[in-house]
């Protein structure tokens, strides 16, 4: 489902061509790109994270705030882990970093324990990430709540209960194809109970 | 490609979640998501959604010589295929352990509970017999295959018309569907898988399991079962001990879904047969409702490009003067002076957002995105406090600025000139923009 476009046959092009553009959801890691990845192995100084892409992406240890070869950051496996990418290109197996290049960390890391990750379509992140979301705002009018959101169409959530994660996870999933009225009637009547 | 890995966390929230009996979806314990099921044109073919586990099935029929065995009765064939469009983990022509084990419960569930009657399928014994072949197709996962596919399995061989054939001595005469009305299959009941997944060794129990609770869930027990209450297969998988009592339970609860089940696959069949009787539409085009991705058309802003050069000129001539520069010198050594403090370099900067953009293919709105991109250089580099004195400080016009900038820009252009057309005048715009922007602080 998206919509469908037509390029009429130029000059260079050849012959005219259909396509459906349609939300994406299959991720290509980019270099600078803000992802949330979760650790898949630990090899020697090296971690292995999933991000979604074609190719599993590495971390070194080092690449966290404060981390040196005595003081190694707590990585299990199975950990989420939120980092840019400093590498990322077709040739090469991606690598990420949890800090930025003046050495802090402006929020990357490791994930706390809490919380449940999801996955949407990455047009989705895309439109939240931007400033002054208003899905975003209204949402924080009901419950306050953590959020983490990777370009790889991954989101993190933790609200003080189970109860409010689901909630805030289900309308985060349905603002795909809710309207904006749609989404304060649901808004509305969820801040009414 | 690899399945994705199950976090540490996602585990940890779903066990909470059960423990407080509350489901992804919303859903109790004991509730079934939406069974939606749409018919194709052809006699046979069906998709059945059992919430977003979609399965299709097509059913068709060949006129065979019988087994040796079995002289007198038709063939049936079953095959559960795994598309890889299912899920990542899925690849093709790989025979992996689900694959057999939901092939086996498929078999186990129509061949040997006879729903079918084989010996109506002979036509010459000993030398033609029907046979009958299902073949399911998983378009996607999103947990309980099993259920699905045995829905979907019935209701295609309910659905299915075989053409009539008679016989005359030893000629026989297989009619097409223009000459005689195709014949149903004679189906005798109508057996449904219903799964219940079990945690923390069977303290909780769960029915029609979504993805995320079947990774973390400790085992499966699958009973399949006809309106008649009659159990036809039963398979426990996964290790776990239970309860006499608990499967009791469990086939209590499998005789109400399966009611409800079978009473909606009726309702489906009838519809889909009135349809067809008063020649109305069907097939897959009329049933399989559009989702409409909101996220394109909502906050697509109009972009004027007519006047794109003199809204240039307004911003630069709008835009604060450049700072004083600073024009105290400092001499290090003879030779060797410095103006100004100098900056970090900024080249990996300007490339990765050139990336990011060239990397957007959707409608987004201009300004969300110009705005994003704003916040992403502030965001990079705080310490900014300085700008490019250097450069403004040798030539005062901007424009030249850009004209330096702009043949770095033409290759990026090109490339995504094949990806989005319309975001091209206007990207080019922006990077104007924003280059003067920048220059301008």
């Amino acid at each position: 489902c998206g919509l469908l476009r037509h390029r009429q046959a130029g000059g260079a092009a050849a012959g005219g061509a259909y396509w459906v553009d349609s939300q994406q959801k299959r991720y290509v890691p980019v270099k600078g790109d803000h992802v949330i990845g979760i650790v898949t192995a630990k090899a020697g100084d090296v971690f292995k994270l999933d991000v979604g892409g074609s190719e599993q992406a590495s971390l070194s240890y080092l690449a966290f705030e404060g981390a040196t070869k005595r003081n190694r950051p707590n990585v299990q496996v199975g950990d989420l882990i939120y980092g840019q990418f400093l590498v990322a290109n077709k040739d090469m197996e991606p690598e990420m970093v949890c800090i930025d290049s003046s050495g802090r960390s402006s929020g990357m890391g490791i994930i706390g324990q809490d919380g449940f990750l999801f996955k949407v379509s990455l047009g989705l992140v895309r439109k939240l990430l931007a400033p002054k979301c208003e899905i975003i705002q209204e949402l924080s009018q009901l419950y306050p709540f953590e959020l983490v959101l990777g370009m790889n169409g991954r989101i993190w959530v933790k609200a003080k209960t189970v109860q409010q994660t689901l909630i805030i996870v289900n309308i985060l999933e349905a603002c795909e194809y809710m309207t904006a009225e749609q989404r304060k009637q649901a808004l509305a009547r969820l801040s009414g109970n | 490609m690899k399945a994705t890995p199950l976090s540490n966390c996602e585990r940890r929230f779903l066990l909470r979640a059960i423990e407080e009996r509350k489901r992804l979806g919303g859903r109790q314990c004991y509730d079934y998501r939406n069974v939606r099921i749409s018919f194709g044109a052809d006699y046979g073919c069906c998709i059945v959604e059992l919430g977003k586990t979609r399965v299709l099935a097509q059913v068709s029929c060949e006129l065979v010589p019988p087994k040796p065995n079995r002289p007198t009765e038709g063939i049936l064939f079953f095959n559960l295929e795994l598309s890889p469009m299912a899920a990542p983990g899925f690849e093709p022509g790989r025979q992996s352990e689900l694959l057999v084990k939901l092939n086996r419960l498929i078999e186990r569930c129509l061949r040997n509970s006879k729903c079918i009657d084989t010996e109506s399928l002979c036509v010459v014994a000993g030398e033609k017999v029907w046979q009958i072949r299902l073949d399911l197709h998983l378009l996607n996962h999103d947990g309980n295959i099993i259920d699905a596919a045995s829905i979907a399995g019935i209701v295609a061989l309910c659905h299915f018309r075989r053409p009539d054939v008679s016989v005359q001595g030893e000629e026989v005469t297989v009619y097409t569907p223009e000459e005689r009305d195709p014949v149903p299959l004679s189906i005798h009941h109508m057996p449904i898988c219903v799964s219940f997944a079990f945690f923390q060794q069977g303290t909780y129990l769960l029915v029609d399991p979504s993805e995320r609770e079947e990774c973390v869930m400790d085992g499966l027990l699958v009973i399949a079962m006809n309106k008649h209450r009659e159990i036809c297969t039963i398979q426990s998988s996964g290790g776990i001990m239970l309860v006499q009592d608990q499967v009791l339970r469990c086939s209590k609860i499998t005789a109400v879904k399966v009611a409800e089940i079978t009473e909606l696959i009726q309702k489906a069949l009838e519809n889909d047969q009135k349809v067809r009787k008063e020649g109305g539409k069907f097939g897959f085009a009329e049933s399989i409702p559009n989702q409409k991705i909101t996220a394109f058309k909502m906050e697509s802003a109009a972009v004027d490009t007519n006047n794109v050069e003199e809204q240039a000129e307004e911003i630069i001539t709008k835009a604060d003067p450049p700072s004083e520069a600073f024009a105290k010198p400092i001499l290090h050594t003879p030779g060797t002076a410095q103006i100004g403090e100098g900056i970090e370099n900024s080249w990996g900067d300007l490339e990765e957002s050139e990336r990011e953009e060239a990397a957007e293919e959707e409608g987004e709105s201009e300004a969300a995105a110009f705005e994003c991109r704003e916040m992403e250089t502030e965001d990079t580099s705080t310490m900014r406090e300085t700008k490019k004195d250097e450069p403004i400080v040798l030539s005062d016009s901007e424009e030249e600025e850009v004209v330096i900038l702009e043949p770095q820009e033409l290759p990026k252009k090109t490339r995504t000139q094949t990806n989005s057309k319309q975001e091209n005048t206007s990207k080019k715009a922006f990077n104007k923009r924003r280059k003067k922007k920048r220059a301008a602080r």
